[in-house]
């Protein structure tokens, strides 16, 4: 069960319940769509750049509470952050639901509340769940209309 | 169902020793973090007995050779091994003629086959292949490909609110220009039974040749394919406690025996030279290359284990245990169960609340119970009922009712992680 709890955090439970930067962006200049094939996860995220900033950044679509509340929390993190800065953020996640401990030991300070979701490295089946929107994220940036996939 | 049949059932029913037979199974000794595995994913795929490990691992210790092909003692032993389980699997599902039973890779090889290499030459550019609602993506899938090769239409009968086909509407979509009906015996999402045997009559009321999709039904159900009356049967070893790799097409010899190869290779063929190639007679004629032998050996053993505990016993076992846990799963609030045809299998399919059913699987197998999540390979099915994703149980006859009590208790700790 504890494991269970560490999984389903406080802060990804509210962001599932209350997902915010929810809905289309009307005057979105990049967008492309996540699909999850295992689970039928699927949601769709939009950005306004501004130069090289994301101004602005919503998702929507339908999920497990992990790919939710992972899309929710992305959303509040790389708003506002260059597009480098947003890339290292995605470097710094994957590592640490992926990486190797010994490696990552100081990354969590540097994500601030993306570290939430350390506990899903407990469950391997889960990781591309966490993973979703930040590649959907990347595909809106690299400008591919097509969808993306977990697979 | 008369009152006399009904209590032959229970009388069946009670007679089962789960007990016995879940010593039979060393994956129900298994355990995952540290609690006893409560396997609930038999749709997905079954658990093997003893007996079926034991007859793969034999003829790979003491029979090990390749079939048809050599005058040397083991290859005779290998081949009368491979052959003994065919004539299991024709006596299985009562085929009129060994030579009716084709080894495959499983449901969806036998299907692809029925595609190209029966249905494709009966379609012209504008013909119709008509299937249910309710298939799954390999009884969907090749049919498509098809009538995109050929110009022709893919017609799909719906399903009502509960689950079932609307049989009135598969019945006007059989039309002149119907070449092919593929329709499963049972569905994997849903547990609805199909009213097969009308099914196939009123197509055959056209002369429409009909393939039953059985992967779901051959582990669960009586078979008899003459009494139905198909031209096809589909059905794969691993959803009926055999091995992995290994399934079988049933085809009516008359038709087998006019159909082009479907692959070709070794084994095929009668006479192959640079001008011209004869092929063999079916079965041979679709087994092109060395066939999973040790997998059609541990079907055949697969085949003889059910026999031995009972189709008719296996059914009402799995009757009882379907009504009990469907019993229990209407009683966990927030709840709702996919699916309530009036005949159904024992699959409960579900949503809980808005909880997703990725979130449910996890939860569960914390506690050591297994079931599947997602959209269980028939998106259409999900699309139907407006859900992305459906979490679902599917029983077997080693299954208890404990196993679906721990079910129940694990769906309790949904509220724990989720609130509400
Ligand atoms: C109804 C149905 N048809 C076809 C298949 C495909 O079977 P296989 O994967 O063994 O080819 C399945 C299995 O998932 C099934 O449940």
């Amino acid at each position: 069960m504890s494991d269970l709890m560490d999984l389903y955090q406080e802060v990804i439970l509210d962001h599932n319940k209350q997902p915010r930067n929810f809905g289309p962006l009307p005057d979105a200049d990049h967008q492309a769509e996540g699909y999850n094939p295992l689970c039928g996860d699927q949601l769709k995220v939009y950005l306004k750049l501004a130069g090289d900033v994301i101004e602005d950044v919503h998702f929507d679509g339908s999920g497990c509470a992990i790919s939710k509340a992972s899309a929710s929390l992305m959303t509040e993190a790389v708003k506002g952050k260059t597009l480098a800065e947003a890339e290292e953020l995605f470097g710094g996640f994957h590592d640490l639901l992926t990486g190797d401990p010994s490696v990552r030991a100081e990354a969590p300070a540097k994500l601030g509340k993306l570290a939430v979701f350390e506990g899903v490295r407990e469950f391997p089946v889960r990781v591309k769940c966490a993973t979703l929107a930040w590649h959907t994220l990347q595909a809106a940036l690299a400008g591919d209309s097509e969808q993306v996939t977990t697979e | 169902m008369t009152d006399a049949l009904a209590k032959n059932h229970a009388d069946a029913a009670t007679a089962f020793d789960v007990d016995s037979i879940r010593r039979d199974f060393p994956a129900m000794q298994l355990k995952v973090y540290g609690k006893p595995l409560a396997y609930l994913d038999n749709a997905a795929t079954s658990q093997k007995p003893e007996s079926v490990i034991e007859a793969e691992a034999h003829w790979y210790r003491e029979s090990c050779a390749n079939v048809h092909r050599g005058v040397h003692a083991l290859s005779v032993k290998a081949t009368a091994a491979y052959e003994s389980a065919r004539q299991k699997l024709a006596g299985f599902i009562n085929a009129a003629n060994t030579r009716e039973i084709v080894f495959v890779r499983g449901t969806t090889d036998a299907i692809n086959l029925v595609a190209g290499s029966f249905a494709r030459n009966r379609l012209d550019p504008g013909d119709e292949i008509v299937i249910s609602g309710l298939e799954h993506h390999s009884n969907i899938v090749p049919w498509q490909l098809l009538c995109e090769e050929r110009g022709a239409k893919l017609r799909v009968a719906r399903l009502d609110d509960r689950g079932d086909v609307d049989m009135d509407e598969y019945a006007r979509l059989l039309s002149e220009r119907t070449r092919m009906v593929a329709l499963s015996h049972i569905s994997n999402a849903l547990g609805t039974i199909n009213p097969i045997e009308r099914m196939i009559e009123l197509a055959h009321e056209r002369d429409i040749p009909v393939l039953v999709d059985g992967a779901q039904a051959a582990p669960h159900k009586k078979i008899d394919v003459q009494a139905l009356g198909c031209e096809f049967y589909a059905f794969s070893s691993h959803k009926m406690f055999g091995p992995t790799g290994v399934g079988a097409l049933y085809g009516r010899l008359d038709l087998l025996s006019e159909m082009p190869p479907y692959q070709g290779g070794g084994e095929m063929i009668r006479t192959v030279s640079f001008d011209k190639t004869e092929y063999a007679e079916p079965p041979a004629r679709f087994e092109a290359g060395t066939p999973n032998i040790a997998g059609a050996v541990g079907f055949g053993a697969a085949v003889d284990y059910l026999l031995k505990v009972g189709l008719d016993r296996i059914e009402a076992y799995e009757d009882e245990l379907l009504a009990y846990a469907t019993e229990r799963l209407l009683k966990v609030p927030d709840l709702r169960l996919i699916g309530t045809a009036r005949r159904k299998a024992a699959v409960l399919s579900f949503v809980v609340g808005d909880v997703h059913a990725h979130d449910v699987g996890t939860i569960l197998d914390q506690e050591g119970v297994a079931i599947r999540t997602g959209h269980h390979c028939a998106q259409p099915v999900m699309e139907r009922y407006g859900v992305p994703a459906t979490s679902r149980a599917s029983l077997a006859f080693y299954n208890t009712r404990e196993e679906v009590d721990r079910l129940v208790a694990g769906l309790g700790r949904i509220r724990e992680v989720f609130g509400g």
